[in-house]
């Protein structure tokens, strides 16, 4: 049985997809802060039939990510695919961002992810088989006012995982991001009613994101049946970009 | 560790990990024209010894590597 390792998986929808991926395939849900959370989504998994630990994985700690990667191999053997979702927002117009609020949003969502990429690739080559997906943003592809940090990381995103696809295709590794639009989650929930009607007014589908819409797609990518698709951006939006 | 004994680690690699026919590999043979090993081929084969033998091998020292002699020489070195 294939084995994923989702960062951030405890919250939002890092959550979503630990949920989604337990109903067939082993899940290491990753946190930073929010142990109980991972250990509740692990439980659930588990009490569903499924095969779930939770570990501690700090992006931005080269020491940290080792130390996940380990357990989970010892735990499940290899890590064959790998979620790159866990990231943060330090918003402010521009002018008025500060240098720490970039360097760290980049560290964590950016950096991050390239941590993480090369340690699972590891892996990926010596097993001939890899899956690797990053959770960006509609932000990186149109950008999105108050988060040049945010927009800048998740665009790099999308190039990093480009060049991992081309990288390492003929090792059939695959590498894809998915760009959500507007989902609900805790890092949404500060928009009041009035700006939410009005986001669902730019969309096709008129309602906000479900983390599960996301879920959704990464399950699929994450499966053999997606082996044929690599490099691409999926936008999963509702419509907003179109 | 004798040079003998590297080349034969380099052979079960070349063998093994990347599916090269076991004749082939001989210490005059040339990594991309002989065997047709590819540039993340001869990484697949640094990472594998940085890992055994715990040693760190620069770029640099790869930019020279055309032949399995070579690479093994530069192996041997390291170890």
């Amino acid at each position: 049985m294939k084995t994923a390792l989702v960062t951030g998986g405890s919250r939002g929808i890092g959550k979503a997809i630990s949920y989604k991926l337990g109903e067939s395939i082993n899940v290491a849900v990753g946190y930073s802060s929010s142990k109980e959370q991972a250990a509740e989504v692990v439980s659930s998994i588990q009490n569903n039939g499924g095969n779930a630990l939770s570990v501690e994985i700090d992006v931005t700690e080269n020491d940290s990510v080792e130390k996940c990667f380990e357990k989970v191999e010892k735990e499940f053997s290899s890590v064959d695919i790998l979620v790159n979702n866990a990231g943060i927002t330090k918003d402010n117009i521009f002018p008025r961002l500060k240098q720490d609020d970039w360097d760290s949003v980049i560290d964590t969502n950016l950096t991050g992810s390239f941590r993480t990429s090369q340690r699972a690739i590891k892996g990926m080559m010596k097993n001939k088989w890899g899956r690797i997906l990053f959770i960006s943003s509609i932000a990186g592809i149109s950008g999105n006012t108050g988060q040049s940090n945010y927009a800048a990381s998740k665009a790099g995103m999308i190039g990093l995982a480009k060049t991992i696809s081309k990288e390492l295709g003929s090792r059939n590794i695959t590498s894809n991001v998915i760009a959500p639009g507007y989902i609900d989650t805790d890092m949404t929930s500060f928009l009041n009613d009035e700006q939410k009607e009005d986001i669902i007014g730019q969309l096709s589908i008129k309602r906000v994101g479900k983390p599960e819409d996301i879920a959704n797609i990464v399950s699929f990518l994450c499966s053999d049946e997606s082996e044929y698709i690599t490099g691409q951006v999926f936008p999963v939006d509702g419509g907003l970009t179109t | 560790m004798e040079v003998n004994e590297v080349f034969e680690k380099v052979k079960n690699l070349f063998v093994e990990e990347l599916g090269i026919d076991a004749e082939k590999v001989t210490m005059e043979a040339k990594l991309e024209e002989d065997l047709d090993i590819d540039s993340l081929g001869i990484v697949e084969v640094v990472m594998a010894f940085e890992d055994e033998f715990e040693i760190e091998i620069d770029d640099e020292e790869l930019t020279d590597v055309g032949t399995v002699g070579q690479a093994v020489n530069l192996l041997h070195s390291k170890i």
